[in-house]
């Protein structure tokens, strides 16, 4: 009985505490540039575009293009105030990487971890291209022979 | 059958397994900071409520080593820490808070209710400090030596076992 009662708490308590922290949290305006977009489409587009490879670094693999947490949108306003300031995409891709690592970018640079990922497709195909070229090689002086 | 026809099995094999293996590991949840090691960046941040002021990186220079405390009165984890934050504050450690989209109000009772072991608190509002030093969460604390050093990082709350771990880092980078 009585752990039916705690359950039952748990059950009412649980979401008003959740909820009172997302509550807390968006009680705060946004970054100015969180959800607001860049006035030249050019600057915007180069943005979005960056935005789109960084890695939301409170979520499961989303970009923070795509990810509604605060801290996604203290991210995108950091890279649209930089882009406004002047900075490439680049620029700011790699300030953030001296910060978090090769985590926060899903574009891969290659590295002492990341170097099978780049190898291995050319290893494939230098394997395929020999052994085409045996079965080839081969097939041809077997007509050889024939004729 | 030719033994050689048994590599792509045995490729496959291999990748499923490697991915079943990585299924039934727990989430990477902590991204280390990049910055240990590293000058705190420069930044100056306005008062969180009115009853401390605000902070900024002089405040990390000179004297002894400190604490940077990045932490939210919104923060759950952060109830849980404040009474070992309270015993590093007795061990005689400067505290100095930076709270991330906080309220004023919020923050006067956060501190009212779990007590108050910082010198001063800065308000972050768009997480710009937090992420120049590399922090992805909230809360996390740095130790910074006295020449503004970022010298440890301790992702999530403090725990009983925590306070001897940075009392002794504390010591080590005097």
């Amino acid at each position: 009985m009585m752990r039916l009662l705690f359950a039952l708490l748990a059950l009412f308590i649980g979401p008003t505490l959740t909820m009172q922290q997302t509550f807390a949290q968006q009680a705060m305006p946004p970054a100015p540039y969180a959800y607001v977009q860049l006035e030249d489409p050019a600057l915007e587009a180069e943005a979005a575009e960056l935005m789109g490879t960084l890695r939301c670094l409170k979520c499961q693999s989303q970009s923070i293009n795509d990810s509604d947490a605060p801290m996604a949108g203290d991210m995108r306003h950091q890279v649209r105030t930089r882009i406004l300031a002047g900075e490439s995409p680049e620029q700011i891709r790699s300030w953030l990487v001296e910060r978090y690592g090769d985590y926060v970018s899903y574009e891969p640079e290659v590295s002492s971890t990341t170097w099978p990922l780049f190898a291995i497709p050319l290893l494939l195909l230098a394997v395929v291209g020999l052994v085409l070229m045996r079965r080839l090689g081969k097939r041809r002086s077997d007509a050889e022979e024939v004729n | 059958m030719r033994p050689i026809y048994l590599i792509p099995l045995a490729l496959f094999l291999f990748f499923a397994g490697l991915a079943g293996y990585q299924l039934t590991q727990p989430k990477l949840q902590n991204i280390p900071s990049q910055m240990i090691e590293q000058p705190l960046p420069e930044f100056t941040l306005q008062p969180a409520f009115e009853g401390l002021p605000g902070a900024s990186r002089s405040d990390f220079v000179g004297g002894q080593p400190r604490l940077l405390n990045i932490w939210a009165s919104w923060c759950l984890p952060c109830i849980a820490e404040a009474p070992h934050l309270e015993r590093l504050e007795e061990a005689g450690v400067e505290i100095i808070g930076v709270s991330i989209r906080d309220r004023p109000e919020a923050v006067a009772s956060f501190l009212n209710q779990h007590g108050n072991p910082y010198t001063r608190i800065g308000a972050d509002d768009i997480s710009a400090l937090m992420l120049d030093i590399g922090a992805s969460g909230v809360p996390e604390t740095y130790v910074i030596d006295a020449e503004g050093n970022i010298r440890y990082q301790h992702i999530g709350d403090i725990r009983t076992d925590t306070v001897p771990l940075l009392l002794e880092i504390l010591e080590e980078v005097r």
